[in-house]
């Protein structure tokens, strides 16, 4: 999906902060302040503006507050102060959850990020059918769920077709999903053969901005496909590219379904990614503050990594216009 | 970032029509590398099917066998909950009972009641954000951007408390609601291609007399059909692989989605081993439609994703 970067939020957007300022980009001069259509808009933002302050702004509050309670649903949510926190701080399954999901994030992020821009590439440099496009994006249309059965059969130990190959090939059968150092890797790459179609199709819109002479006159001066590819394709895809790792990253810390159909956060813990400690905390054990202040702190690495990267794509923006 | 390198293959010069001579070494290098790609995205829905129409037991006799093996619709029948019991386990299913007619259902009645309600209210915020003049747009429109910031799995607990002060869990409507009015990302989206519209085009309209609403029916949602048609398409297909947030609202058949079913169903695993065959006829079931709605709209969509706003 898009995102805006049009300009930075400039504060995390909580209990309302101005986000982003936006300008419209057409050539039409700004909207005059003042009202001119105020009762008509109003009944057109009605509906959205609803949708909006109860389940975007009031949860979001909301999920802030319960992170200073002790909630169990049953009975009224009581002020405790930091003690969520503080016991969190402590608390190493917590920290050895973040510690599964970053390994995981890097793995995901890596292989996903490399492999799209080789066929966004492919697609832009090689052919320009639209089939292949569609072809490329059928993984997407699975949900995570059914993903995960898929390549938990595949892979499966005895049976799957996966390891009838590795056995093919002489080694020996691998436990892909039942083996605490093969877990996250393979968790991490089903997710990438989910989704890989679909970030190379967001990054090969990128690539059709930029100007097809750019190529004809590096081939003129006898470059080749590779050299183009550092020179031309990566400086100016930059931006682009930047948008989706921070959208890819962001969804790729909310793993959470994949984990739940394959091994269930096991073997030992091994896949025990963050927002599945956090949902078995509220609804295995009935502590919904204290998920409530791990769910915070996803909150708050996540707009830490937004700001980080907007910062550091921002200082070598290029521009093709 | 991972230390994994995909040196881009190497090609020689291609123009926008390719030469018919002699193709380079690098050109080939490259259609390989993309069959390889295409055969890996490809070969699981065949497996799947495959895999669906085998029998159990001869299934762990020829793991390997690359057609459907002792082919049977024992599977499809499972998953549709079409045998019996007694039947069921015979053939290394659970018995366990799915009403695979019923998640369908719910799947289509809460995707649709998701996809119409959001695409619409989103498209009339974006329209009051784009061709509206009033006091405090672009100060509310900042407010919305905020919300992109918000990772959509941070409000699910506290929506669930709110959704059960509702008294909506374990409804249909209850797992809809949150984003039934609005994604920020859809009045992002569509609020784009509004401004895109010409201002001739609306001026013209108003000229013959009509009003800012028939605008908003008669010229803007017309326009921007496409753009309309893909965040449609791409919206029910969110909605209908969403796991997460049914799971919690969800707790009976009444209210189940097709989803939670197929974890149910991973879960509920005979003392024989899983029953693959039922499993992967019930994965087929989940993703068919989802396939077909794509196969459909696949040209306008593939070409439409796109980068709107990212400059």
């Amino acid at each position: 999906m898009t995102i805006a970067s049009s300009s930075p939020p400039s504060r995390l957007p909580v209990g309302g902060a101005e986000g982003a300022r936006t300008t419209p980009r057409t050539g039409r001069a700004k909207a005059r302040e003042g009202g001119g259509d105020g009762r008509l808009a109003a009944v057109f933002l009605a509906p959205a503006l609803l949708g909006f302050v109860v389940f975007l702004l009031w949860p979001t509050l909301r999920g802030i507050y319960l992170s200073f309670t002790r909630f169990n649903l049953l009975t009224p949510a009581e002020w405790v102060g930091l003690d969520n926190y503080d016991r969190m701080v402590h608390d190493p399954i917590f920290w050895d959850s973040l510690r599964v999901t970053v390994v995981y994030v890097v793995i995901n992020i890596g292989v996903q990020t490399v492999s799209a821009l080789a066929i966004a590439v492919l697609l832009q440099r090689l052919t320009q059918s639209a089939v292949l496009r569609g072809i490329v994006l059928t993984p997407y249309l699975m949900s995570n769920v059914v993903a995960g059965i898929v390549w938990l059969w595949i892979l499966d130990t005895q049976l799957g077709i996966g390891n009838e190959v590795v056995a093919g090939l002489g080694f020996d059968r691998i436990p892909f999903l039942n083996d605490e150092t093969w877990a996250i890797p393979t968790i991490a790459l089903i997710n990438v053969w989910r989704h890989v179609g679909y970030t190379a199709l967001l990054l090969f819109a990128g690539l059709q901005a930029i100007p097809n002479d750019m190529y004809e006159a590096a081939r003129v001066d006898g470059a080749s496909e590779g050299r183009m590819f550092w020179r031309i394709t990566l400086p100016l895809l930059r931006p682009v590219l930047a948008v989706v790792l921070i959208m890819t990253v962001i969804g790729s810390f909310q793993v959470f379904d994949t984990v739940a159909v394959t091994t269930n956060g096991g073997p030992a813990n091994a896949t025990n990614v963050l927002q599945f400690y956090i949902y078995g905390s509220a609804f295995g054990r009935f502590q919904f503050g204290y998920a409530s202040a791990m769910s915070v702190a996803l909150l708050v690495v996540l707009s830490a990594i937004t700001v980080l990267q907007y910062r550091i794509t921002r200082a070598g923006q290029t521009d093709l216009g | 970032m991972a230390a994994v390198t995909a040196t881009p293959a190497k090609t020689a010069p291609v123009s926008v029509r390719p030469l018919r001579r002699r193709p380079s070494v690098g050109r080939i290098a490259a259609w390989v590398v993309m069959a390889a790609i295409v055969l890996v995205t490809l070969l699981p829905f065949y497996w799947i099917l495959r895999t669906a129409l085998s029998s159990n037991t001869a299934l762990a006799a020829h793991p390997g066998d690359p057609l459907p093996v002792d082919f049977t619709t024992g599977g499809f029948e499972r998953a549709l909950g079409l045998q019996s019991t007694e039947e069921a386990i015979a053939q290394g299913g659970s018995g366990g009972g799915l009403k695979f007619w019923r998640y369908l259902i719910n799947s289509v009645v809460v995707s649709t009641l998701i996809t119409v309600c959001q695409i619409f209210f989103s498209a009339m915020a974006a329209y009051a954000f784009s061709r509206l003049r009033w006091r405090g747009r672009d100060k509310m429109f900042g407010l919305f951007l905020a919300g992109l910031m918000v990772p959509t799995i941070f409000t699910l607990l506290p929506n669930f408390v709110l959704i059960k002060q509702l008294g909506l869990i374990d409804n249909l409507l209850g797992i809809a609601l949150p984003t039934m009015f609005m994604t920020p990302f859809a009045v992002f989206f569509l609020r784009q291609f509004f401004m895109n519209v010409p201002r001739e085009v609306e001026e013209a309209a108003l000229l013959d007399g009509a009003g800012k609403v028939r605008i908003f029916f008669r010229v803007m949602l017309p326009m921007a059909s496409t753009p309309i048609l893909t965040l449609g398409v791409l919206t029910y297909i969110t909605s209908w692989n969403d796991y997460f947030w049914p799971l919690m609202v969800s707790y009976s058949d009444s209210s189940r989605v097709l989803t939670v079913a197929l974890a149910i169903f991973r879960a509920q695993t005979p003392q024989t081993g899983y029953d693959w065959s039922g499993l992967m006829a019930a994965t087929l079931i989940a993703a068919l439609p989802m396939l077909l709605l794509f196969g459909v709209f696949a040209r306008r969509i593939v070409s439409t994703i796109s980068f709107t706003g990212v400059k």
